[in-house]
């Protein structure tokens, strides 16, 4: 299977992806040049974290624009599971792949550490193999993660179960202390109308070998390998 | 001097006889783009002038060194065929100016001498002394601690290097000169280190990278004086860092250095331009000609001295091969950077600089470079040592040791850093496999099975008390912490922050701390690959403590085997290595209960140091560690501490030697020494019960005293000394106080 990870020039968490799907689960893996416009034969095409082109305007708006965007957008519309981490969910937000903008963190700082993240939807690409309620120990580490939609957006997503991760305690509780960034209703990462367009603020990458302190997030690699493996990809010639 | 007048000198910073001097190497008078350029080149910060003899004395080789002193960067052999490429640097002056730019472009001035030399950078730590918190000064250091610290992680973030750790002391004497030293690391194939040196006659130069500006013109003759009331109108001379661009550099350098087109290389950091050519035709023996028409420029009208003189951000200087331009611009293209070409490598050992053609400043390299003055500045022993040195224990008001503990625990300089880590990423490029405050710095080198393990670290209150003790003992900790991870230390840098080396006093505390330096390092193995100097530290004519950094890397063999500070689990046996004598001289102890700054630092006996750190990685390798802890500031007490800390609350019950005479009656100070004290070469290590025969073996073949001392669990800490216990406090409550003392300072400032 053939994960393609779209390199933006200040992309810093591809090859981290790239390690995760090639060397952890000995998958094939191809990095993606941001120019290209042709994704290569991808079976899952992943956004990785970063400063795409140093954000100093808005995270992802000028990545939006670039070339290989295109491709990714026919792959989404293809019904081709797509992952957007960090920087990469804030693109997928720009491009208008998934709904809501990331405001700055409520209390200015950037914040890196293991937080907890409960699985709300297992019916997504990324999500197949976890259980319902199921909380994750993975980091984030972001400045802009405050997810923000407006109040019909939020009611939109949450009556059609697109809120896929929540900020909670170790119990699974979604308190406020729990919330690292002050988005609303703890929204952590959100799927579109299709389920296979997935975007996330927490780092599943950085948590998939115990030597790192956490391997929860292995879990939405192997969903969608699973997934991959039972629906058969999607690649479009035009992909 | 006819145009030069002395104001004009004074500008320049330069003497009347250094002016001579330039007179004498050109055979007459510069123009004023040359005395610029010399100006700049033989500034403090650029020349070492009154610390590069000295510099000499400190040992630079060994079986692993691949390049010492003299290059962008150090590097050590790693083994599996690669290189750690690393160095630590200042910027101590542009932070307290503008603090966040100020550490931001300090950061970004280290990552580029690590990728200048083909590594790419890996790891980031930091080294930082602020004011106190509290008190007249606070609202001022606050601010200072929020703009170091956003700027750190604002630019180490962006471009993806982790920052893995470091250290940080609060102390009045940096109230109004703070410190900012940063290291990078960076790995590299170990026979594919790049060199900045330019040669072959006819080869292009190219500029890479940011435009120039008027920013930060003179910054190194900044970082080169005192500082005063006035400082903040220097602002302009402070550069404004751009992250993005330095990821495209990185990249774009990194890439192209996989090919052979590339000659040399250097990065453009104080002094700019000027610096990275006169420096690479310097070390190659050739000469360098460019015309300033061709550099990129941000501003309109600027002239070639402010071109040559600008401290611009993220600019790169190369030498590429001749006929291989077109593949050089097509990498740079790729990641749409303009790479200029400004001029030519030369055979007649001359930096020739031209505007439009004509000749504006023409200097022999060897006249900037090797020819810049060296001075044997005069040294006394400074006068308030034989004070500050005498300690009467017995004048001292009795603390009880639970109220001291907590005491201590809340000290912004012992407790938790943690509101400063998370802001910074530390876990990007995924190898970071001890987090942030858990310990040394610790990356794994993917492809191999080792690791490598990285500390900060200095004490400027035992440098004043003795410089030379308080330096060695600055190499002994960084050792020491790099070997409680389980690592070999193989390699170290410094930086080395003192006051104005004018003052006679000063340049005392410089030489010893040097002196102190070479012989720990020799020692303990670890010699020093490189590294910078930072003097004027001063404010008003009050001098910082003189404080020496040393950064340490370690190998760690066995990825796997690393360790951390904390606890791993309930009914594990604490085991001290090493012996406390009760030394309370120069301590944290003494500063915060007592306001006192006195006495001599604790002793260190360099052979015992070394055993220890042996023992460390030793038994470490055996795997019957369960987790290590250095024995530093706070003594004993605060390591148990910091043990049970971060572990969801595993408390312990342990009992320290007492240090009372078999015959006298114990004193309450006796209680104090052995939980406080600070003696060297210890550290606090768990077993499970079945590993400890073990340890004790490995250790008595060591030579290094081990001694049991308690068990893990229970959700107190319960803490005796001689069989009396004298310390018993909830873990929730000590941990509470230790990792609020530094967050609360900042509660309400946009929460």
């Amino acid at each position: 299977m053939k994960f393609s990870i779209v390199v933006f020039p200040g992309s810093n968490c591809d090859h981290d992806a790239y390690h995760a799907a090639k060397h952890v689960l000995g998958q094939e893996a191809e990095f993606i040049w941001h120019k290209e416009t042709t994704l290569k034969g991808a079976d899952v095409v992943v956004l990785p974290g970063g400063f795409s082109h140093g954000d100093y305007l808005r995270t992802g708006a000028i990545a939006r624009f670039s070339p290989i965007m295109a491709a990714v957008s026919q792959f989404a519309a293809a019904g081709g599971p797509v992952l957007g981490i960090c920087n990469g969910f804030q693109i997928l937000c720009e491009a208008g792949l998934l709904p809501g903008a990331m405001l700055r963190n409520r209390d200015l700082k950037f914040h890196c550490e293991h937080v907890g993240v409960r699985v709300d939807e297992t019916d997504t690409p990324f999500t197949s193999l976890a259980t319902k309620g199921q909380v994750l120990r993975i980091p984030i580490a972001h400045g802009e993660g405050n997810y923000f939609a407006d109040a019909d957006e939020i009611a939109d997503l949450e009556s059609s179960r697109r809120v896929i991760f929540r900020y909670c305690d170790s119990d699974g509780q979604t308190t406020d202390d729990a919330n690292p960034n002050g988005s609303v209703n703890n929204i952590a990462g959100i799927c579109n109308v299709g389920r296979n367009v997935v975007g996330l603020m927490p780092h599943p990458e950085r948590a998939c070998e115990p030597v790192l302190g956490s391997a929860d997030g292995l879990v939405l690699f192997e969903s969608v390998l699973s997934q991959v493996a039972a629906h058969g990809g999607v690649r479009t010639t035009a992909s | 001097m006819s145009a030069v007048d002395a104001t004009l000198l004074e500008r320049h910073g330069l003497t009347t006889d250094e002016y001579d001097r330039i007179v004498r190497s050109l055979g007459r008078e510069p123009t004023l783009t040359e005395l610029g350029i010399f100006s700049v080149m033989w500034s403090e910060h650029c020349s070492y002038k009154s610390s590069r003899r000295h510099l000499k004395k400190l040992p630079t080789e060994g079986p692993r060194v691949l390049q010492g002193p003299g290059e962008n960067a150090g590097a050590v052999d790693i083994g599996d065929g690669l290189a750690a490429v690393f160095k630590i640097e200042s910027h101590n002056h542009p932070s307290f100016i503008e603090p966040y730019q100020g550490a931001a472009t300090g950061v970004g001035g280290i990552i580029r001498d690590i990728f200048t030399m083909g590594a790419r950078p890996i790891a980031l730590m930091n080294s930082l002394r602020f004011g106190e918190m509290d008190g007249p000064d606070g609202p001022r250091t606050r601010r200072i601690v929020e703009g170091v610290v956003a700027g750190i992680a604002g630019y180490g973030n962006s471009i993806g290097i982790p920052t893995v750790g470091g250290e940080i002391v609060f102390d009045d004497r940096y109230a109004g000169n703070p410190l900012v030293n940063v290291f990078c690391l960076g790995i590299s194939r170990a026979d594919a280190l790049v060199k900045g040196r330019a040669s072959g006659i006819g080869n292009p130069v190219y500029y890479v990278g940011s435009k120039t500006g008027r920013d930060g013109i003179h910054g190194a003759t900044m970082a080169s004086a005192e500082f005063d009331d006035k400082s903040a109108e220097k602002r302009p001379a402070v550069q404004v860092g751009d992250p993005f661009m330095e990821k495209l550099l990185l990249e774009a350098c990194l890439e192209l250095m996989k090919t052979d087109a590339l000659i040399g290389v250097q990065d453009m950091g104080a002094a700019g331009l000027t610096c990275s050519t006169c420096e690479m035709g310097s070390r190659g023996g050739a000469g360098i000609e460019i015309d300033v028409m061709h550099v990129p420029q941000r501003e309109t009208g600027m002239t070639p001295y402010e071109i040559m003189l600008s401290e611009s951000q993220e600019r790169m200087l190369l030498v590429v091969k001749k006929g291989r331009e077109a593949e050089v611009e097509r990498i740079f293209e790729k990641w749409d950077l303009h790479a200029a070409h400004i001029g030519e490598v030369t055979n007649d050992g001359l930096m020739r600089v031209k505007d439009r053609g004509t000749v504006v400043a023409e200097i022999p390299n060897t006249a900037l470079v090797d020819a810049a003055p060296v001075y044997d500045r005069p040294t006394t022993r400074p006068g308030y040592l034989d004070d500050v040195q005498q300690l009467d224990l017995s004048t001292l008001a009795p603390v009880g040791a639970s109220d001291a503990l907590l005491s201590l625990l809340g000290s912004p300089t012992i407790a938790s850093k943690r509101w400063v880590f998370r802001q910074y990423d530390h876990m990007v490029r995924t190898n970071t496999i001890v987090l942030a405050g858990m310990g040394a710095g610790v990356v794994r080198v993917k492809g191999s099975s080792r690791a490598l393990a990285m500390s900060v670290d200095g004490n400027g209150r035992y440098c004043y008390l003795d410089p030379r003790r308080g330096a060695m003992l600055a190499v002994a900790e960084a050792s020491r912490n790099v070997a409680c991870s389980g690592a070999i230390p193989i390699g170290a840098t410094n930086c080395l922050n003192f006051g104005n080396p004018e003052r006679p006093e000063i340049m005392w505390q410089l030489v010893e701390a040097v002196e102190g330096i070479a012989e720990a390092c020799r020692a303990l193995n670890v010699p020093i690959t490189g590294g910078n100097v930072s003097l004027y530290n001063e404010t008003n004519g009050e001098a910082i403590y003189p404080t020496p950094i040393l950064g340490v890397v370690g190998v760690l063999e066995d990825a796997s085997k690393v360790l951390a500070r904390a606890f791993r689990g309930e009914g594990d046996e604490i085991v001290l290595l090493g012996e406390g004598l009760g030394e309370l001289g120069g301590s944290e102890y003494l500063k915060v209960l007592h306001r006192l700054v006195r006495g001599r630092p604790p002793e260190l006996d360099l052979d015992r140091e070394r055993r220890l750190i042996d023992l460390l990685a030793r038994a470490a390798s055996a795997g019957i560690l369960r987790s290590a802890h250095d024995c530093s500031d706070g003594g004993i007490a605060v390591t148990l501490a910091e043990c049970a800390f971060d572990t969801s609350g595993i408390g312990f019950t342990a009992d320290v030697p007492a240090l009372n005479d078999a015959d006298s009656t114990n004193r309450p100070i006796d209680d104090i020494r052995a939980l406080f004290g600070e003696s060297a070469s210890r550290a606090v290590v768990s077993v499970r019960p079945s590993e400890r025969a073990g340890l004790m073996e490995l250790a008595n073949a060591a030579g290094v005293p081990a001694k049991l001392i308690g068990t893990t669990g229970g959700s107190r800490l319960v803490l005796g000394a001689g069989g009396r216990t004298v310390i018993d406090v909830p873990v929730a409550a000590a941990e509470g106080v230790w990792s609020s003392a530094i967050s609360r300072h900042f509660k309400g400032r946009a929460a």
